[in-house]
């Protein structure tokens, strides 16, 4: 690209044409204040507070609006010169300020925003505090309805319309807007209708002021007295970087972290609201059933209670499901606990997945996250990313926004925020090349095909998973070893839900009967003892007379259930690995204790090992990991999605099982409610609310 | 101006009259396709002959015509004042209070319509014949005050016109438009002050500057400006009849 060169505050730097003036200058090492601009947001140049000198323009120029190709050179061909400070961008800026600050509530005393606030931190550098010139009634706004989430407090707003950009660019829900002009400019939904997104949350981060706040942490806490832990999310298996804001016992607020391979700085609402549900239907304390009620136990009992009932249990009769937020230290040591005791099914797999262990590619996004950007064409089969992976749809709506993708769905019709053509029963058609679109992947450069837990839990998904292989490796969706400049192009995605259950897979957790033939070998006496380690997604309540061990942190359908309740933690509550949908293996750190006598989840299987006379062999978290590493190396390279650059065909051919598909099986829903989709989420009032609104009232508008 | 806000009372439903599916397919069609929403003033003025005002209803309408968001319609809506956002009556009455106007006693122009309208802006008179509002500058200051009424400017009013006006729009009538004091347009009041000699218009001056007519002059000569053109930046015009 061809760049120029600018004379920044005396230091010459080579800028490319396409950056803004605001770039090239903090390329320079200049710090530009700014409200309207945001690096992943269309310009709007409306807030004026960037303001530079050009020497020679005649006015002090939006340094976010003015691309470096307009810049001239100066007459004698000298590169222009830039001044970002001085008494001249000063006087400008305290203008723009004077300005803002005309209609700008003095109320940070009783702003959420305070603390954390862009306009109170850049007057303190360009306020007028000394004077005021403007002795006129203030504007005041009307609060406005955005649902459930965000709290408005309009006569804040300073109209830099970054929620309006999000919502129409990021989102894909142009549900905002300003209306009126002038000082009447108000920002509003349609009609005081909530902003129906999945990533709503995100525009209290950007809104520069405190007219959009948070409406379940309003008036909770000050930044400044927040213990702040970067961890990861665990609503969805994007693996979303997070920082847990805690004070005291309580998680308040969860907030995004800049990763751009990942989340870039979105998160959905689900990974930053949930949090309330850490505090609600608790596991404190270990239970046991007696005469038919969980009575409240010590951990000595509850475990001899356990150990009593493994003793008299034949291994083939013994089971563990793993759940669906389960950190890889733990699944590792129910594995070598299960294994020591012989017990012959065990299953990760909840929704009735019928991915297996092996192959890493299989079940892995293999073009990762970033990767989508380069894709220009992608088939989803079965899946719904708006609800599976909200920051992931984001990102594929980037890529349609960038240029020419083309994306095709097979499964029900879902408003994605870009358009899809629905491709109804087109599978088979796709796997023998006969369907249109077979042709446009081959066409494709970077063809992309994306693999849903719908798809998946099917009768018949392994033939489903057999079948998109062919696909893939029919129409060049898994490239040869080598093809493309990056080493490989390996476009055969499959998503998943569930945080854990890439770990799982890693760690083998699939032996023996999967979760439906458990229940039902449950029903029919042949399951004797079940382990379920924070496993509630599946039909917990009909496991027959199986003696059920639930080990977990919410008393959601499998606590409900149990013989035996052991407390574990939450997400927030303990260090862990997780792995999510590329494989990309990151760590959770604690940012709480456990409540009462609940303990990490690692430690409880560690003494219960014990108790059971087969002690795993290790004593502290580092061990395990060490163990943990052993099994699965990629463990210990923290942070990297792992390349699967080109393909072993043998290993694509052997993919899933043959088969013929069920005739007439529709492609279902994998989630019922975004909402309410894991015991935290489920114990959360504010996912509730979201549920109420969003869900609920979707489905009573299309009833309607 | 003031906050702009849909209207409490909104009508059940819109829809264009079948006769318009022409000319919104001829606004559409002047912009490249995947831009139709370009059309959106268009629209809105469109629906607002139609029915007088801008209604919810129509928003959606036209959003689902132009494929475009409703917020983004509303935004527009909101943003120009001319699209009524209120129910208006049969005749809207746009009363230019813009400083020409005010100067020459707009104030009892609007004293006017507030005793034979409303007392408020932007309401509908009890017989639902008449609305008024105060509007920006109107173009027709030679004539201030004025006010317009659907499509003509009713101009040199003062008061009791107003009032004498907006009556004969009560029984039905429709007055003439143009200036209210009997003048021709904008000429004088009292007939031309100025211009007033017949030699500008019988050529004797034209003679004069000449130095005795030009039968002599050959076309190119004729066609060359002179130095007055030169000075005055344009030529005189020639009065009729000059030539001979």
């Amino acid at each position: 690209m061809p760049s120029r060169k600018l004379i920044v505050d005396g230091k010459e730097i080579e800028a490319d044409d396409g950056l803004t003036l605001l770039q090239a200058c903090e390329m320079a090492g200049a710090e530009i204040p700014r409200f309207c601009y945001h690096e992943r947001l269309s310009v709007a140049g409306n807030c004026r507070m960037c303001l530079v000198e050009w020497v020679g323009a005649p006015k002090p120029q939006a340094s976010c609006a003015l691309q470096v190709r307009d810049i001239f050179p100066n007459k004698d061909g000298t590169p222009a010169k830039i001044n970002t400070k001085g008494q001249y961008v000063r006087k400008a800026r305290e203008g723009v300020m004077e300005f803002l600050l005309i209609n700008h509530p003095l109320d940070c005393p009783i702003c959420d925003q305070g603390g954390e606030c862009d306009l109170q931190d850049q007057a303190m550098g360009y306020g007028r505090a000394a004077f005021h010139r403007f002795n006129e009634n203030k504007r005041a706004v009307e609060d406005k309805y955005m649902g459930p989430l965000v709290k408005t407090i309009m006569t804040r707003c300073i109209q830099c319309t970054r929620c309006v950009r999000f919502a129409t660019e990021v989102a894909g829900v142009p549900d905002l807007g300003a209306t009126g002009r002038g000082e009447d400019m108000e920002i509003t939904t349609y009609l005081e209708k909530a902003f129906a997104s999945e990533l709503s949350g995100n525009v209290v981060d950007l809104c520069p002021v405190g007219a959009l706040t948070s409406k379940p942490y309003a008036f909770n806490a000050r930044p400044w007295e927040l213990r702040k832990t970067e961890s990861i999310d665990v609503m969805d298996a994007q693996g979303c970087n997070i920082r847990v804001d805690a004070r005291g016992p309580a998680v308040l607020r969860v907030l995004p972290r800049l990763n751009e391979e990942i989340n870039e700085e979105w998160i959905s609402d689900k990974a930053r609201h949930a949090c309330d549900g850490l505090m609600r239907q608790r596991l404190d304390r270990p239970y046991v059933r007696k005469s038919g009620k969980l009575q409240p136990a010590t951990w000595g009992e509850a475990f001899a209670v356990v150990a009593a009932r493994v003793a008299e249990t034949a291994p083939e009769r013994m089971a563990a499901v793993v759940g669906d937020l389960a950190a890889a230290e733990e699944i590792k040591a129910l594995k070598d606990l299960m294994t020591a005791l012989g017990a012959a099914h065990l299953d990760c797999r909840q929704d009735g997945s019928k991915l297996v262990p092996g192959a890493r590619p299989s079940y892995l996004f293999n073009a990762t996250i970033a990767g989508v950007e380069a894709a220009d064409a992608i088939l989803l089969v079965g899946c719904n990313p708006r609800w599976e992976a909200p920051v992931l749809n984001a990102r594929i709506r980037k890529a349609w926004l960038g240029g020419n993708l083309k994306i095709a769905n097979i499964g029900p019709a879902v408003d994605l925020t870009y358009p899809v053509e629905q491709l109804g029963d087109a599978l088979e058609g796709l796997a023998n090349g006969s369907h249109a679109f077979a042709q446009t992947l081959k066409d494709a450069k970077r063809p992309m095909l994306i693999l849903g837990p719908a798809a998946l839990a099917r009768r018949d998904g392994a033939a489903v998973l057999r079948m998109a292989a062919k696909i893939a490796a029919d129409t060049g969706i898994i490239g040869p070893a080598g093809s493309a400049e990056e080493g490989g192009w390996n476009g055969f995605n499959v998503l998943h839900t569930a945080a854990s259950r890439v770990a799982a897979l890693d760690l083998g957790f699939v032996r023996g009967r999967d979760v439906a033939g458990i229940v039902d070998g449950a029903q029919k006496g042949e399951i004797d003892f079940l382990y379920l380690l924070g496993a509630d997604e599946f039909d917990v309540g009909h496991l027959g007379r199986a003696f059920v061990v639930y080990q977990g942190s919410h008393g959601d359908a499998g606590a409900h259930n149990a013989d035996v309740v052991l407390p574990g933690a939450a997400y927030t509550e303990k260090d862990g690995l997780y792995a999510n949908f590329e494989g990309r293996v990151q760590r959770g750190r604690r940012a709480t204790f456990p409540p009462g006598e609940a303990k990490e989840d690692w430690a409880i299987l560690r003494a219960l090992s014990d108790v059971l006379g087969k002690r795993l062999p290790y004593d502290t978290l580092e061990q395990l990991r060490a163990a943990l590493v052993a099994d699965a190396p990629h463990f210990a390279r923290l942070g990297e999605a792992p390349v699967h650059s080109g393909a072993d065909a043998a290993m694509w051919a052997d993919v899933g099982s043959e088969g013929a598909l069920e005739p007439g099986a529709a492609f279902g829903h994998a989630i019922a409610d975004y909402y309410l989709t894991n015991p935290i989420a489920r114990a959360s009032v504010t996912m509730a609310e979201c549920s109420r609104v969003f869900v609920a009232g979707a489905h009573k508008m299309a009833a309607e | 101006m003031s906050l702009r806000r849909l209207s409490p009372d909104q009508p059940a439903s819109f829809a264009f009259k079948p006769e318009h599916g022409p000319r919104i397919k001829r606004e559409v069609a002047k912009y490249p396709p995947g831009r139709q929403a370009s059309a959106v003033i268009a629209l809105l003025r469109l629906g607002q002959e139609q029915e007088g005002w801008v209604s919810k209803p129509m928003i959606e309408e036209i959003g689902r015509i132009l494929s475009m968001p409703y917020i983004r319609v509303l935004e527009v809506a909101t943003f120009y004042t001319m699209f009524n956002l209120e129910p208006v009556g049969e005749h809207l009455v746009q009363v230019c209070t813009t400083t020409p106007c005010w100067l020459r006693g707009s104030d009892d122009v609007v004293a006017a319509c507030k005793k034979h309208i409303a007392p408020k802006p932007h309401t509908v008179s009890a017989d639902g014949k008449f609305s008024w509002m105060e509007v920006e500058c109107l173009g027709a200051c030679v004539n201030a005050p004025m006010l317009q009424i659907g499509k003509d400017f009713y101009e040199d009013l003062d008061g009791p016109k107003t009032e004498a006006l907006l009556e004969a729009f009560r029984r039905g009538e429709t007055p003439k438009p143009g200036a209210g004091n009997g003048r021709h347009t904008s000429e004088p009041e009292g007939g031309a002050l100025t211009l007033k000699d017949p030699k500008l218009y019988d050529g004797g001056y034209s003679r004069k500057t000449n130095g005795g007519g030009d039968e002599g002059a050959t076309d190119a000569e004729a066609k060359r400006p002179t130095q007055g053109a030169s000075d005055r930046d344009a030529p005189v015009q020639k009065p009729p009849g000059a030539a001979t």
